[in-house]
């Protein structure tokens, strides 16, 4: 194992570590501002997927504007969700379960129309003309690509940072997660943040899933997978945490990117094997702050 | 009153298992007996998930690993050693996901909500890729057919009266379980958590009880569905299996002990008559569980009882 | 006499706020005392620390000369240590007579019990409904609890902890929001539940006549620590008190 092998899996390690927090930090957003799991939130970035491969088709846009249309598409298809259905059981006693199974729902629909639309053959996505190369760095050679994906996922973080810190919209939403009533009662539209937050959180998932698109073959039931590695990473970073997310899919891209490398066969029960590890000695994730014991 | 109703069940309980005991005497099908074989399995794997969800309030999404587990330990068995080990296998089958329970299940209980059911759904997963990529000890994606159950087991209709027994007892244990101090424990682990420790009571021993219980009630029925189906299959390991169960509970009401059984029996018989004609079963369950969580979420069965009760009051307020 | 709670030099802090600052006191067999003090003086912080529900930062809780601190609440609860909460905390969706039944059973050991019937447990049944006559809410026993007026679910609250034979049973705020009227019940009923029950009781109120009425011994949480402890009597005239704490209400 000579070290530009080792740079090459880590720099690949990176690629996957800025796709998984691109989707898991959809995830933790609207849990950690609405308090709402969405289980389906993989079957956005599938979404994603497939509106950037449409977009490409039929509109022959050019691949950024299909990363815009896929956002948007796959935040309007989330807010709709949010707004016709989820909203209906907020409140409810055991919201928590009742949640989960309705965002199961979206999960069996959202593939089967996938699946009615576009077929359950494997469609795939060219990567931009100006990104099909390769870049040098010393002595190792990387996808233009990948790199590529990692400069915009650091740039989704720091946007998100700011939004989330600096803005006013930005600090309504973290306040929605520590008191709905209380902001109502301040005049805040709770109601209408949720709906925003929830377009925003799967906005995320679409536009992962359509960066991920050239990298990955696009097939329905994709959104599974992609859910229980969000899952994954924000157990191990603590649910709601953002900054835990972006740790949690650090840790597991580059476990993941040696994991492939080296027992390919395997790659995917090792990334349990994190989850399990951190379970053990950390159930509340890694970077969840202490919490008072209560029983 | 309560005695009164605890008898009522079992009384039910019986009516059921007689109505099953006498299908065999109607001549049907060699389909139409497997058809009932698998509302009997799944209906205990329902009623199993039920005593962990409905009573204890633990959603479990990883079900089908128990279930898939004590069909393997059927199929593995006889695969490596010979049709003669359907039973040894069924019996390992259940020492094992009682082990599993207890190892995943003591990690499981420091977590609750939300995670709960999303480390469930982990683990669930981690076993089926596993299963599914130990090819030459599990045969993968291709399963493992022809497990013909040895001896007298294998004639169809002796089976179906071995499943039907096992069912029943599995299901009687489980209803004498939920009437019992127990029963109400976990009741009450599931309205109030933070009561129970000024009880003197441990809410994760009495969860991680419940997990295993129905963990191991799981395994039997996933190991008597591998011989009404003579084979096995990794899907059994699969996540969709967990969500099928679920959906039956609530299909079926989760407030009602027998509700998850009803479910299951109406999700079978509407796979039978739709799922031959569709590709888009999923589509269907999918749209199926959203009207039961949006508009019926107490289930056939609880909604039935609340109109009945409605009935008799709004009859009761017309008389006097 | 050994002392059935002995607390000393207890502290607690929420991040940078002292709830419980140095507080130590003992409490003997057959007392009924009452701890008073402003809203967030710490009171129920208290009576979480002593019951295990949260872990003091220091010091030590003592229950009938054993070292309790940092055990968990089920194992103290089974020493013999009973509590009624504050915010009412019942099983909403059983019975009266199963809330009640199901502390019975936990006494017994019989809780765990995973086949006979729960109704045939003919011993806890029967204390159960003894309890529920004393407490008044034996003719709502076969209705779900969540059914009760507040002030019966209040007393349901002290029932469950009355099922499991405490020999000290902590009260978080017996009569709150209660009427007058069903506030002198509830007094009356407290101080015939110690007598009949044979409880040593510490209760946390804000109603005077209620404290001053049936405490012996009355204790003044201030700001997180012991600002002072006496009689009524004492209390009634202690000056510090009565411009902490008495001062605000009597103005
Ligand atoms: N888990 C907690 N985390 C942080 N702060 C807490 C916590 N529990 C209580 N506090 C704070 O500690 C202080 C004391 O609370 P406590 O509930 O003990 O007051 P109290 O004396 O019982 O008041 P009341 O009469 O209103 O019931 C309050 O300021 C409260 O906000
Ligand atoms: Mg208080």
């Amino acid at each position: 194992m000579d070290l530009s092998f080792i740079l090459v899996q880590l720099v690949s390690g990176l690629t996957m570590a800025t796709l998984l927090f691109l989707v898991a930090s959809g995830l933790t957003l609207i849990f950690g501002v609405g308090n709402v799991f969405n289980f389906a939130h993989g079957s956005f970035y599938m979404l994603g997927a497939y509106f950037a491969f449409q977009a490409v088709a039929t509109l022959q846009t050019n691949f950024w504007v299909a990363l815009l249309i896929a956002a948007l598409g796959a935040g309007l298809l989330g807010m709709c969700a949010e707004f016709l259905f989820l909203r209906r059981i907020y409140g409810r006693t055991e919201e928590g379960g009742f949640q989960i199974l309705l965002t199961y729902s979206f999960i069996l629909v959202i593939d089967d129309i996938v699946k009615i639309i576009w077929g359950t053959e494997y469609k795939s996505l060219l990567r931009p003309a100006g990104l099909r190369g390769s870049v040098e760095l010393g002595s190792i050679t990387l996808p233009t690509y990948n790199v590529m994906i990692i400069v915009i996922g650091l740039a989704v973080v720091l946007l998100a940072w700011l939004i989330l810190s600096r803005t006013r919209p930005g600090r309504i939403a973290r306040a929605t997660a520590l008191d709905r009533e209380m902001l109502s009662a301040m005049g805040v539209n709770v109601p209408l943040t949720m709906t925003l937050v929830f377009g925003i959180a799967t906005a995320l998932g679409g536009f992962a899933g359509a960066l991920a698109a050239p990298l990955r073959s696009v097939t329905p039931g994709a959104g599974i997978e992609v859910i229980i590695d969000s899952l994954i990473v924000v157990v191990i970073g603590g649910m709601g945490n953002f900054w835990g997310a972006w740790l949690g899919a650090l840790i597991l891209g580059e476990v993941m990117a040696f994991a492939v490398a080296i027992v390919p066969e395997w790659a995917s029960v090792v990334s349990y094997v994190v989850m399990v590890l951190t379970l053990i000695f950390k159930p509340e994730g890694l970077f969840a702050p202490r919490q008072t014991r209560t029983v | 009153m309560q005695e009164k109703k605890s008898y009522l069940s079992e009384v039910f309980l019986f009516v059921v298992v007689a109505a099953f005991a006498a299908v065999p005497l109607l001549r049907p099908s060699s389909y139409q007996i497997m058809l009932a074989s698998h509302i009997l399995v799944w209906g205990l794997f329902a009623v199993a998930f039920n005593m962990l969800w409905g009573v204890t309030g633990m959603l479990s999404f990883g079900q089908a690993l128990y279930f898939g587990l004590g069909g393997y330990g059927v199929g593995l068995m006889m695969k490596h050693l010979g049709e003669v080990w359907f039973l040894p296998g069924m019996i390992t089958g259940l020492i094992a996901a009682a082990i599993l329970a207890v190892l995943i299940g003591l990690l499981i209980i420091r977590v609750s909500g939300v995670f709960f059911t999303v480390l469930t759904l982990a683990f669930g997963q981690l076993a089926w890729q596993i299963c599914f990529r130990w090819y030459h000890f599990t045969g993968g994606d291709d399963g493992i057919q022809n497990l013909i159950p040895p001896g007298i087991l294998g004639n169809r209709i002796v089976y179906y009266y071995f499943t039907l027994a096992l069912v029943a007892v599995s299901i009687w244990l489980l209803l004498r379980l939920s009437q019992s101090p127990m029963g109400v424990l976990l009741r009450c682990v599931r309205q109030n958590p933070n009561r129970v420790p000024f009880l003197g009571l441990s809410v994760r021993y009495s969860q991680l009880r419940i997990y295993v219980i129905s963990s191991l009630f799981s395994a039997l029925a996933g190991s008597l569905a591998a011989g009404v189906d003579n084979s096995i299959h990794t899907d059994m390991l699969y996540w969709t299996t967990s969500g099928e169960v679920i959906l039956m509970s609530v299909l079926g009401g989760i407030g009602q002990f027998f509700g998850p059984f009803i479910g299951a029996a109406a999700i079978i018989v509407i796979q039978d008559v739709v799922g031959a004609k569709t590709e888009y079963w999923p589509l269907i369950i999918g749209l199926v569980m959203m009207v039961m969580v949006l508009v019926f979420p107490r289930g056939v069965v609880g909604e039935a009882q609340a109109l009945r009760l409605w009935l008799k009051s709004s009859r009761r307020s017309d008389g006097g | 006499m050994q002392p059935v709670l002995e607390l000393k030099n207890l502290n607690k802090a929420f991040g940078g706020l002292r709830v419980t600052n140095d507080v130590g006191f003992t409490v003997m067999p057959g007392d009924i005392t009452a701890i008073i003090g402003p809203n967030g003086a710490g009171k129920t912080t208290l009576f979480n620390q002593i019951t295990g529900h949260l872990v003091p930062d220091s010091g030590c809780v003592l229950f009938r000369g054993e070292d309790i601190t940092g055990m968990a609440p089920q194992s103290i609860v089974a020493k013999g240590m009973g509590r009624a909460f504050q915010v009412t905390s019942i099983f909403p969706e059983e019975t009266v007579l199963e809330n009640v039944r199901m502390a019975c059973l936990a006494r017994r050991n019989e809780a765990r019990r995973p086949f006979r019937n729960v109704s045939t447990f003919k011993q806890a049944t029967d204390d159960a409904y003894a309890i529920l006559e004393s407490i008044g809410l034996a003719q709502y026993a076969e209705r779900a609890a969540y059914e009760l007026a507040h002030g019966d679910q209040k007393l349901l609250d002290i029932g469950i902890a009355l099922g499991l034979q405490p020999t000290l049973l902590l009260l978080d705020e017996p009569t709150s929001g209660m009427s007058p009227d069903e506030r002198q019940l509830t007094r009356d009923l407290i101080v015939r539940l110690w007598k009949e029950f044979n409880l040593t009781m510490v209760f946390i109120e804000h109603d005077m006549d209620t404290v001053f009425g049936i405490a012996q011994i009355v204790r003044v949480l201030h700001l997180g620590h012991l600002l002072a402890e006496g009689t009524p009597d004492e209390i009634r005239n202690n000056p510090e008190v009565i411009t902490a704490y008495l001062g605000e209400e009597v103005q």
